[in-house]
This record gives C-alpha cells, sequence and structure tokens, in this order.
C-alpha cells in the first residue's frame, strides 16, 4: 500500500518537473560531448547564477497576479540604466554609488510600472504582447534621452561619457572608472556581518519601545512574539562579538567571496537542519501518522548531494568557483521575501485576481489597483536586478544592454518548469541554473560536434526562442480546452 | 513654419470627421508625413526624388504588408508570425540562385530581362510552395490558441526565424555568391542579386518624370504593378464568396458556425493566404532591394507590417486593401523621407529616423491593442 503512494508520488514529481528533467538531460549530454573541465563550468555557472537571478525572480509576481510574463520588465532595466548613467555622472563612486544609483531607480521604476500597470489594465488578456511592444515602444523614447536629450538639452561635459559632438552618451560606459565594478560583489563579509547585527538590534529595540509606548504586552511566544526576532539577533550578535575576540574569524570575514565547496556545505547544512526541524515538528509535535514523505526524501537529497561533492572532479570543481556574498545573500534574501509576500493580505489578493478576475472583484478586491501593484513590484525588482547585472559585468552597453533580458529572463523561468499561470521561487533558481548551462555549454558542444561555435549558439538563441513559444502554446490551449468544457457543461 | 500653420486647419478639419474611427495616433502620423513633406521641400532637397524613392518603398514593402489582410479578416489578427512565410520565400530565392548558378536557367540566357524573370519566378513558385505547406501547419496551430494569436505568432515567428539560422548554415549549397569566403561556414549574412533577378520587376518599364533641370522622380513600374494586381486580386477575393465566407468566419465565429461555415478551415485559409503573401512578398522586396538577408534579418520585420496597416486604419479585427495601400505609403513615406531630412537639419542625432520608427511603429500596434478591449 505505501509502496504504492510512493511510486504514485515519484510518477506526480517526475511529472510536475518534465521540463527541468528534460533540459538537466539535455545539459548533462551537452556536458560529456564539450569536454569542459568542471572547474570551468562551475565558476561560469555561479557568475551567471549570481548576475542574473535576481531579474528572473522579479518575473514571478505578475505570473501569480495573472499578468502572465512580464516581458515589459525591459522598463525596469530602462529605469536601472538610466540611474547608473546619472550617478556616474553626478560622481557616485563605489558600493555607496551602486546603492546610490538603486535609490535613484526605485521612483523612476515605480512611475514605469505603474504606467505599464495602467496600460495592461486596458488589454486585459493580451498583455503579454503589449508588454512585448511597450518594451519597444518605450526603447524609442530611452535612445532618444541618451542620444538626444543628454547633451543636446542637458548639457553634460563628461569627456568618458559623452560623444566626441557633445551630444548623446557614448555606446558603453564603463563603471570602472567609479570603482563600481563588481562593487556589489565585492563588499567584505565584515561590513555585511555590521550592517546587519545593527540593523537588527535596531529594529528590535525599536520594536520593543513601540510596544512598550503603545501599552502591548511584551510576549515572548506566540505569532507576535519577539522569540522570532531574537532567533535572528541572538546569532548575529554571537557572530559579531566572535569577529572581536577571535582573530582567524575576524581574517575569514575580510573576504568577500566564499571558496565553491565552503558555500555549498553551508547551504546543505542549512537544508538539512530545516528539514529535520519539519521531520520533528510533524512527527513528535503534531504527531502525524506514517513516515513524513517529504522531509524524508529532502534529507536523503541533501546526504546524496553532499556525497556527490566529495567526487574528486566535483570537488576540483567547486574548489574554483567564487562565490559573492552579498549578491548571492541578496538573492536568497529576495526569495525569502517573495515567499513572506505572497502570504501577507496583499499577495493572497494578488493570487486570487491570478486565479479568477470576477471571483476577485466579488470578494472585494480592487483588481485593477492589485494588477497596478504587481507591475510596479516587478519593474522596481527587474531595476534592481539590471543594477546587479551591470554591476557585476563592469559595463553598460547603453544601447543594447537592456535589450535581451526579457527573453532570457523568461526562458530562464520557463525551463524551469513554471508556465504562463503558475511559477514559484523554486522554478525561477532551477531555470537559471538549467538554462545558463545550456548557454555556456551549447557553443562548446557546438564546436565538438560540427567544428563551430555558431552552430551551438544558433541552437541555444532557438532554445531561447522555442521554449517561450511553446509555453504561449500550451497555456493558450489549456485555456482554450477549459473554456470548451466549460461552454459543454453550461 | 509659416507653410505649416496654413496646412493645418484644412487638414484638421478634414480629419475632424473621421477622427472616431481613425483615432488620434493615425492623425499624429499624418502630420507627421505632411510636415516632414513641407520640412525638406522648405529645405530645399530633391522633393520629386524624394517621392521617386516613396514609390519604390511602397511598391516595396505593399505585398508584404498586403499579406496582413487575409490574417486579420479570417480572425487570427495581425500576423506577427508573417516572419514564417517570409523565411519560406527566402529559402525559394535562395534555392533559385543555387539553380541558376549550377546552369538550369542557362537556356535563356540570350535575353536578361527574361533570365532574371525566370529566376525570380522559380524563387516564387519555391517559396510560395513551401511557405503554404509552413501555413497550414501554422493555420493549424493557431486554431489550438484562439484569443492569444499575437503572442503566440510572435514567438513562433521568431523560433522559426532562428530554426532556419541553423538551417542557413547547414544547408549544403555549392554557389559561391551564397557561401561565406574562406575561413567561413554556411550561407553570407547578405548577398547580392545582381546576377540573379535583382530589379528585375523595378526596371520593368522604368520612366522618369523631370520637374526643372535636376528634379526629377523615378518611377519603377513594373513593381507598382505587380503591386496592383496583387491588391486587384485580394480586392476581388474579399468581395468573392470563400472571401465573404471568410470574413465573416473571422468578424462573427458563432453566427459564421450556425450559418454553416467551417470556422476553422476558413482561418487555416486566411492564415495560408497571408504565409503565402508574406513569401511572394519578401522576393518582390528583395529584387527591389537588390540584396537577400538571411538569418536574423526578418525577425522584426512582422511588427513594421503590422504597423503599417494599422496606420492606413486598419484595427485588430478589420482590414481592408485600401488600408495597406494608405499605411504603407505613410509609413514608408515617413521613413524615406525623414533619413536625408535629419541628416540636414539634426546632423548631431544620425539615429533619429531608427527613433522615430520604433515610436511610431509599436506606438500604433500599442494603440490598436488598447483599443482591441474586450475582443
Amino acid at each position: 500500500m505505501s509502496r504504492q503512494i510512493l511510486t504514485e508520488k515519484l510518477l506526480a514529481f517526475f511529472f510536475e518537473n518534465k521540463v527541468a528533467l528534460m533540459f538537466s538531460i539535455i545539459c548533462l549530454a551537452a556536458f560529456f560531448v564539450s569536454g569542459m573541465s568542471t572547474s570551468l563550468f562551475f565558476g561560469e555557472l555561479a557568475t551567471r547564477f549570481g548576475r542574473n537571478s535576481f531579474l528572473v525572480l522579479s518575473l514571478l509576481i505578475p505570473v501569480i497576479a495573472g499578468l502572465g510574463l512580464n516581458f515589459g520588465m525591459v522598463l525596469g532595466a530602462m529605469a536601472a540604466q538610466i540611474s547608473i548613467f546619472l550617478i556616474i555622472v553626478w560622481g557616485g563612486i563605489g558600493t555607496f554609488g551602486v546603492f546610490a544609483a538603486a535609490t535613484v531607480a526605485t521612483p523612476i521604476a515605480v512611475l514605469f510600472g505603474y504606467l505599464v500597470g495602467k496600460m495592461f489594465n486596458s488589454m486585459k488578456g493580451s498583455e503579454m504582447i503589449g508588454g512585448m511592444v511597450t518594451g519597444f515602444f518605450a526603447d524609442g523614447f530611452y535612445q532618444f534621452l541618451f542620444l538626444f536629450v543628454f547633451g543636446g538639452l542637458i548639457p553634460i561635459a563628461n569627456e568618458r561619457l559623452m560623444t566626441s559632438t557633445g551630444v548623446g552618451v557614448l555606446n558603453a560606459v564603463d563603471l570602472d572608472g567609479n570603482y563600481m565594478r563588481q562593487a556589489l560583489d565585492n563588499v567584505p563579509m565584515l561590513n555585511i556581518l555590521d550592517v546587519a547585527f545593527w540593523a537588527v538590534l535596531i529594529f528590535t529595540v525599536a520594536t520593543v519601545i513601540f510596544k512598550l509606548i503603545k501599552k502591548q504586552p511584551l510576549e515572548m511566544f506566540g505569532s507576535k512574539g519577539l522569540i522570532k526576532l531574537l532567533v535572528v539577533l541572538i546569532p548575529l550578535a554571537l557572530a559579531y562579538l566572535l569577529s572581536f575576540i577571535f582573530m582567524p574569524f575576524h581574517y575569514f570575514l575580510y573576504q568577500d567571496r566564499l571558496v565553491g565547496w565552503m558555500a555549498v556545505d553551508i547551504a546543505l547544512i542549512g537544508m538539512a537542519l530545516y528539514w529535520v526541524y519539519r521531520l520533528v515538528r510533524e512527527k513528535f509535535i503534531e504527531k502525524q501518522p506514517g513516515v513524513p514523505f517529504k522531509p524524508v526524501a529532502y534529507l536523503v537529497l541533501v546526504i546524496i548531494l553532499y556525497l556527490l561533492t566529495l567526487h574528486p572532479e566535483i570537488y576540483a570543481g567547486l574548489n574554483h568557483v567564487q562565490i559573492p556574498v552579498l549578491t548571492y545573500l541578496l538573492i536568497v534574501g529576495l526569495c525569502f521575501l517573495i515567499k513572506w509576500f505572497m502570504n501577507t493580505r496583499l499577495g493572497q489578493n494578488m493570487r486570487t485576481v491570478g486565479q479568477n478576475r470576477a471571483v476577485a472583484t466579488a470578494a472585494g478586491i480592487n483588481v485593477d489597483r492589485t494588477r497596478i501593484i504587481a507591475m510596479i513590484l516587478s519593474t522596481l525588482l527587474a531595476a534592481y536586478g539590471q543594477i546587479i547585472v551591470l554591476q557585476n559585468f563592469g559595463v553598460m552597453i547603453t544601447y543594447g544592454s537592456h535589450l535581451n533580458i526579457a527573453l532570457y529572463a523568461i526562458a530562464a523561468l520557463l525551463v524551469g518548469g513554471a508556465t504562463v499561470s503558475r511559477a514559484s521561487v523554486k522554478h525561477a533558481l532551477t531555470g537559471v541554473i538549467l538554462f545558463h548551462a545550456l548557454f555556456i555549454l551549447a557553443p562548446i558542444a557546438g564546436t565538438q560536434l560540427m567544428g563551430s561555435a555558431l552552430i551551438g549558439e544558433y541552437f541555444r538563441m532557438f532554445v531561447a526562442y522555442a521554449i517561450i513559444a511553446v509555453a504561449l502554446i500550451m497555456h493558450a490551449w489549456q485555456r482554450t480546452k477549459s473554456n470548451k468544457a466549460k461552454s459543454a457543461t453550461a | 513654419m509659416t507653410i505649416s500653420k496654413r496646412e493645418a486647419p484644412s487638414f484638421l478639419q478634414v480629419a475632424q470627421k473621421t477622427l472616431s474611427d481613425f483615432g488620434l495616433p493615425r492623425i499624429i502620423i499624418m502630420s507627421t508625413f505632411i510636415l516632414l513633406l513641407v520640412l525638406s521641400w522648405v529645405n530645399g532637397m530633391n522633393v520629386p526624388s524624394l517621392f521617386g524613392d516613396v514609390l519604390r518603398r511602397w511598391g516595396m514593402f505593399g505585398i508584404l504588408v498586403l499579406a496582413m489582410v487575409p490574417g486579420i479578416r479570417c480572425g487570427i489578427g495581425p500576423n506577427f508570425g508573417v516572419t514564417v512565410g517570409i523565411t519560406g520565400g527566402l529559402l525559394g530565392a535562395v534555392l533559385s540562385v543555387e539553380m541558376r548558378y549550377i546552369g538550369m536557367f542557362d537556356f535563356i540566357a540570350h535575353n536578361p530581362t527574361l533570365f532574371g524573370l525566370t529566376g525570380a519566378f522559380v524563387a516564387i513558385i519555391i517559396g510560395v510552395s513551401v511557405a503554404t505547406v509552413m501555413g497550414i501547419l501554422y493555420g493549424m496551430l493557431l486554431n489550438k490558441v484562439k484569443g492569444s494569436e499575437m503572442a503566440v505568432s510572435v514567438y513562433v515567428g521568431f523560433s522559426v526565424v532562428n530554426l532556419f539560422n541553423m538551417v542557413w548554415f547547414l544547408i549544403p549549397l555549392t554557389a559561391s555568391i551564397l557561401l561565406f569566403p574562406a575561413g567561413g561556414q554556411g550561407l553570407r549574412l547578405l548577398f547580392n542579386l545582381r546576377d540573379d533577378f535583382g530589379g528585375v520587376l523595378n526596371n520593368l518599364g522604368q520612366f522618369r518624370i523631370y520637374f526643372g533641370e535636376h528634379n526629377s522622380m523615378n518611377v519603377p513600374t513594373g513593381l507598382l504593378v505587380v503591386f496592383f494586381i496583387c491588391c486587384i486580386c485580394m480586392w476581388l477575393f474579399t468581395k468573392s464568396r470563400l472571401g465573404m465566407m471568410m470574413t465573416a468566419a473571422g468578424s462573427n465565429p458563432e453566427y459564421a458556425r450556425a450559418s454553416g461555415i467551417n470556422v476553422e478551415k476558413m482561418r487555416i485559409l486566411g492564415t495560408t493566404i497571408s504565409t503565402a503573401l508574406g513569401a511572394l512578398g519578401i522576393i518582390v522586396y528583395a529584387q527591389s532591394f537588390g540584396f537577400i538577408q538571411l538569418y536574423n534579418a526578418p525577425q522584426w520585420m512582422g511588427f513594421l507590417l503590422v504597423a503599417a496597416v494599422l496606420i492606413g486604419g486598419a484595427s485588430i479585427r478589420r482590414a481592408r486593401v485600401f488600408d495597406v495601400l494608405l499605411g504603407t505609403f505613410m509609413l514608408q513615406g515617413i521613413l524615406t523621407i525623414a533619413l536625408p531630412l535629419i541628416n540636414v537639419m539634426l546632423p548631431d542625432v544620425p539615429a533619429l529616423p531608427e527613433i522615430l520608427r520604433l515610436i511610431i511603429t509599436n506606438g500604433i500596434i500599442l494603440y490598436a491593442l488598447s483599443k482591441a478591449k474586450g475582443g
């Protein structure tokens, strides 16, 4: 009996993840054909993961809110590029400059997101084609801004940025001159720990003071108990203290990159702890009957993954990987933020709007407003994502950096197994890994198979477009089928 | 500037009447066209010669834009995926060049015009056949995705273009004009049609009209005649029984089905005609251009064509042959005149025509999408 359930669950798992599994097989085949070394491959993959994940995650909210794949994310990227340009003109430097760019990008992206959301409300059902066209339409104004307004209408005297005539911005803007190249990637862990500790401390103290002033009860446990803050604060405080008294730890924190195997170990330990906690909770606190399938499966997976890292080839590969700590923390943070947001009231409203607009209206949700908020959030996150991309590259291609981001981000999300109406953090992260693995391997595999890197390049572009085409077709097909079923029953 | 002011009121008076079904964006675009004409005249440019260029590009793009009409009328909306047909046409052209190279048309080599026309004819036969097959499959696909045809057709078009990138790269042809010179692999990005059918229609009965000593206008008679014949055929088709049935299936599928029309078949018919016209159109385009561009060149063409027919007065659900004539003339007129004019007036901003193209084409598509609410 239990064996039958297990088979069913496994089958369901394979069916659920068919796209991702198919791409895993393609990537594995391409990897063995290419003969690429693990150290090179893992290093490149880690760089691309850190660079692109934020952008892909920015696509999730509109999918959940029923707006489909946000092809209008290009506008967020434009907001990012406008603000980076302005920051360079104003002389912002280094990490401060990057954060300043994010600050300047915020109002611009919110405005763009509002306008796009407003427009999408007038073309419900054709948001995706509308988003595509909006991207190109906005690109016209973007080019006008950078080719004519900057330098032409607003005089900007900066030889590093402007063309020789003084009108229009150069094709490539170098971020290195303002020390903004990899300025986020290069923040040492020590600084991150400092900021995190003081921020959490101030937040905790403020919460306590607020509760005292409002005369609310200060309870330790429960849904709004202080324990939740202390669970974060105490380890941070211990680490902060340790960084002062234990010098090897201090020197370790001076680094801004983690070696790959160390990061993998930390992630695996984290995962193992979480699933052990879930196991204990389900089995001993909630006392559910039977074997808890999910925690056990994940714990087995963790053990398998750990054993895999002991393989000499993979270990050598991981040894060459340098993970930029702050960028990865931002990505992980965004994952948790999105998960948290979807459980808030607004997030739940978005889910309802995404599932059925009529039901949402009947439930008293302002559908148009919710959709606009979803677009604003997505555009804003896309802007931050593009800032992460640009600081990692170190060069901004003024008229090109934003053009293909929607294509690659959307293709990556779909490769992870998302659809036009269903997407999660898991889809986004798996998708980034698989899609970019293919991106790295296809030209090399093409060289090995056909004697030319170009064929691999054409192949990967074809895959990017085709996966989007197939996803759109599947979505529309299912919709017409369910419409037919509905009209048949009615 | 005084001249443009004198022009404006009379133009607006005419526009006011048709504003309701014509829309503000189209009026803006038409005013832009007239403004550009006036400006180029004021700046002392060779207006007749420019006008000749506009005529040439009108005929060059005309058939491609005409491909939008059956698509919109049969109910699939603006056919962004006309690139499927264009790719088929390119395949026909490439094979025709290869056949000329291996000497299959040599029997007629004594007459260059006939030689060129044969090449074009063979290209059209192959291209249209390939496009018809692809069009039927594409139409069947679009029947499965009712309501999302536009987004699907954009990405199906992109996918086909990128699939053919691999075909162009791997196809085993021998004509040296097609292949990358030593060191490369696959077909060239761009090749000359000088030895094939380049300009063969344009030069057929071409004449010049002189305005004074230096100003002259070139009229590509053959090209325009072919374009007009296609337009008349399309117009006759829309008036025929089959064409009426197709229009009915597109404008009101429920009613059409109730009166015994096979809506699915009609949609496939419209899509196939649209795709086949794309193949024919690109060959006519290429002979006028004198070159063929392979690989990613046709990727964005769908947007330009959709915009042209929308500017002419079409909507997502309704299109006439007249919209094609007017819209193509307007859009190509603006793009043709803007380039030299901006070079004279604003030499610092050479990219302005490109910006104009982006804003006009995508702006009109957005406008049409927002008007199609509930459709």
